[in-house]
């Protein structure tokens, strides 16, 4: 068991309450987006052992983190540079569950890529998520050059990236945080530490226990909080969406997060983690610690809770209905957009 | 009409198409105050400020990479890979998100983009310092690759590349910088991304080449016509997407194909242009498409008499050219 699994929770009664300036409403919000993350991401893996979806990437154990940090920006006004475990992140962006089926599915209407990328590569333009690839971490310099669009057009968006710990090792890495922090850019560089890369554990991957000290080589703040607290990664993102909204610069904000299921549909963990090690891991399940301090708060009692279920379990019936529902992928339709034609109304680039 | 040169024309486009669209952005290593190292930013500084011609960290990915989050924000970057020999740790960010952004996203984005490379050898400028890398790059759908020879095409190619919806490879040659000038058209002329042209007109062979090997081919047709060979050069200067048409057209006038480029010619981009014409103009042909190319060995080496040894040039191509037209 690596050291990151080995942390502990909170206790509830040692933390502080809820802050004061988050919103009953806010907060049940908030955690609407991790349930309808959660209960989206359970029927991508029951589309997948239908056989329905060839392909499965997981965000279970990164909702808590991701809605939190997300609810910081604007989310009309934002930009978000997401990777594959983003699903609760691009949720609160604004993409619907059956946009998410769409792309689960790869139907023809899948908004992010038309069913050409695996599932799990989300990007909308009218959502304002920059398209995703598969090579790791070359989207932290994409959220560089946004955010140094932004400032040179002065239209006032920031930025936030995500990313695991393990794409922390590679160059890009180094390279976007450099740059960002050279310009002073908006951007949130959210990284995303769930203790592995695939079978790679965190401290395989770096000599530091917290992605965050790296921070000090780029001369901007670097913050650990740990991502089952959903209100405390907002608190911590709001902070850095606020100083990159002033023009003082990016942050780096590490979220240590549990990873609840296997790295997608083609690995099996237990392979190298242990029993023990996953059912630890199941404790820091931020759904449940989220619901738990809510209710200790007293925003959330069954009725809320019982509403907010029957709406989600409404809404991802529907959006799989319609993604079931919706045309396959044509191969005459394959050759198209390589580069631009002069017939197409949705592009941004121009 | 102006005479310029090389290097001239190329910083007249930058001056142009920045003054022309405040979305223009040059950005590179040493491109600011510097003016670049071979002086074709010089005076953008100057002129448009730091925030619009930017010298960057030292780092390749990012400046492509940084370039890909600008061009889906509104701007039209144009970066400078200061050597082509330092372009390859930027090769995952060219191919893998510049070259299909488009197609992956089903167009909701474009990555418009003209990402300028000095390449070519001899310049003195070893293993290092004077590699041709348009093989790489025009083997990706996604990618539009040119590589001027003239000034006017410097010129108007580079403002067709920035006005391109999509990313642009603009490979100018070191050594034709300061090598060649020519009147070159007033006004805001462009010169369209794909037609080949045809340099020198010749009934004996075709001669296809591009960037400082076409200004050899030049060479060469004029010492083979002093021997009554009239060589026809064939300047493809967009090599994706290839003019195949102009090329067959040529072969169909002259029936032999002499193939030039200073990259090495093992799965070089000459194998394009040879396999078109086997495969689309073999009932033209009288002898063999054959490539004229560097040799096999990883670069150009530094040494005189080695680089002199390495680089093609007009009488290895008239020596190539007569074995052909003898065959």
């Amino acid at each position: 068991m690596s050291a990151k699994e080995a942390k502990a929770v909170t206790p509830l009664d040692q933390r502080t309450p809820k802050g004061p300036d988050v919103a009953d409403e806010e907060l049940l919000e908030m955690y609407y987006f991790v349930r309808l993350a959660r209960a989206v991401d359970e029927r991508m893996w029951a589309l997948q052992r239908s056989g329905q979806a060839a392909f499965v990437i997981s965000g279970q154990g990164h909702e808590g983190a991701q809605v939190g940090a997300v609810y910081a920006i604007d989310r009309e006004k934002d930009w978000l540079v997401p990777y594959y475990r983003s699903l609760a992140s691009v949720l609160v962006k604004g993409m619907p569950p059956t946009e998410i089926f769409l792309i689960q599915l790869s139907k023809a209407t899948d908004p992010s890529s038309g069913g050409r990328q695996m599932p799990g590569h989300y990007g909308h333009s009218g959502h304002k998520i920059l398209s995703t690839s598969s090579p790791v971490t070359t989207q932290l310099l994409h959220a560089a050059g946004l955010a140094y669009a932004a400032k040179l057009r002065r239209t006032g968006e920031i930025c936030i990236t995500e990313v695991g710990e393990g794409s922390t090792s590679e160059g890009d890495f180094h390279e976007a945080l450099n740059f960002a922090s050279v310009h002073k850019l908006g951007v949130v560089f959210l990284v995303e530490n769930n203790g592995y890369a695939i079978s790679v554990p965190a401290s395989k991957q770096m000599a530091v226990p917290n992605v965050s000290a790296r921070a000090a080589g780029y001369g901007i703040p670097g913050v650990t909080v740990d991502g089952s607290h959903v209100v405390d990664v907002y608190a911590a993102a709001r902070e850095a969406v606020a100083r990159a909204r002033r023009g003082d610069g990016p942050t780096l904000l590490e979220v240590n997060v549990p990873r609840l299921t296997a790295h997608s549909s083609d690995d099996r963990q237990e392979k190298y983690r242990s029993a023990e090690e996953i059912l630890h891991t199941k404790a820091r399940d931020p759904m449940h610690v989220f619901e738990a301090e809510l209710r200790a708060w007293g925003v959330l009692d069954d009725a809320r809770a019982q509403e907010i279920a029957d709406r989600i379990r409404r809404e991802v019936d529907l959006g799989t209905e319609i993604a079931e529902a919706a045309p396959l992928t044509d191969p005459a339709t394959a050759t198209r957009y390589v580069y631009y034609e002069p017939d197409m109304p949705s592009e941004r680039g121009r | 009409m102006a005479d310029r040169r090389y290097l001239d024309a190329i910083r007249d486009a930058l001056h142009e198409e920045m003054a022309r669209d405040e979305r223009v952005i040059v950005l590179g290593e040493d491109v600011g105050r510097k003016g670049g190292v071979f002086g074709v930013t010089d005076g953008l500084f100057e002129k448009f400020g730091g925030d619009r011609v930017l010298d960057t960290p030292l780092a390749e990915s990012m400046i492509i990479g940084v370039s890909v989050g600008m061009a889906a924000n509104g701007l039209i970057p144009v970066p400078e890979i200061q050597f082509a020999d330092f372009i390859h740790p930027a090769f995952d960010q060219i191919v893998s998100e510049v070259a299909r952004m488009r197609y992956r996203s089903n167009n909701d984005y474009g990555c418009p983009m003209t990402i300028r490379i000095p390449y070519g050898g001899g310049v003195h400028g070893a293993l290092y310092h004077s590699q041709s890398i348009e093989a790489f790059y025009a083997h990706i759908p996604g990618l539009k690759v040119v590589a001027p020879y003239t000034p006017a095409d410097a010129k108007g190619l580079l403002k067709a590349a920035i006005r391109d919806h999509d990313p642009v490879l603009y490979l100018e040659h070191k050594k034709l910088y300061r090598l060649i000038h020519s009147e070159i058209p007033d006004g805001d002329v462009v010169v369209p991304l794909g037609p080949a042209a045809v340099r020198r007109p010749g009934r004996d062979l075709s001669i296809f080449a591009y960037g400082l090997m076409a200004h050899e081919a030049i060479g060469a047709a004029e010492l083979l016509a002093s021997e009554g060979i009239e060589a026809e050069v064939v300047d493809v200067r967009t090599l994706r997407p290839l003019d195949t048409a102009t090329i067959l057209a040529s072969v169909a006038r002259t029936s032999r194909a002499l193939i030039v480029h200073e990259d090495n010619r093992f799965g070089g981009f000459g194998a394009e242009i040879a396999a078109t014409i086997a495969e689309e103009g073999f009932h033209f042909l009288d002898a063999p498409p054959t490539r004229l190319c560097g040799p096999e060995v990883p670069a150009v080496p530094f040494a005189q008499p080695l680089e002199h040894w390495f680089m093609p040039n007009a009488e290895k191509i008239a020596a190539a050219a007569r074995a052909l037209v003898a065959y």
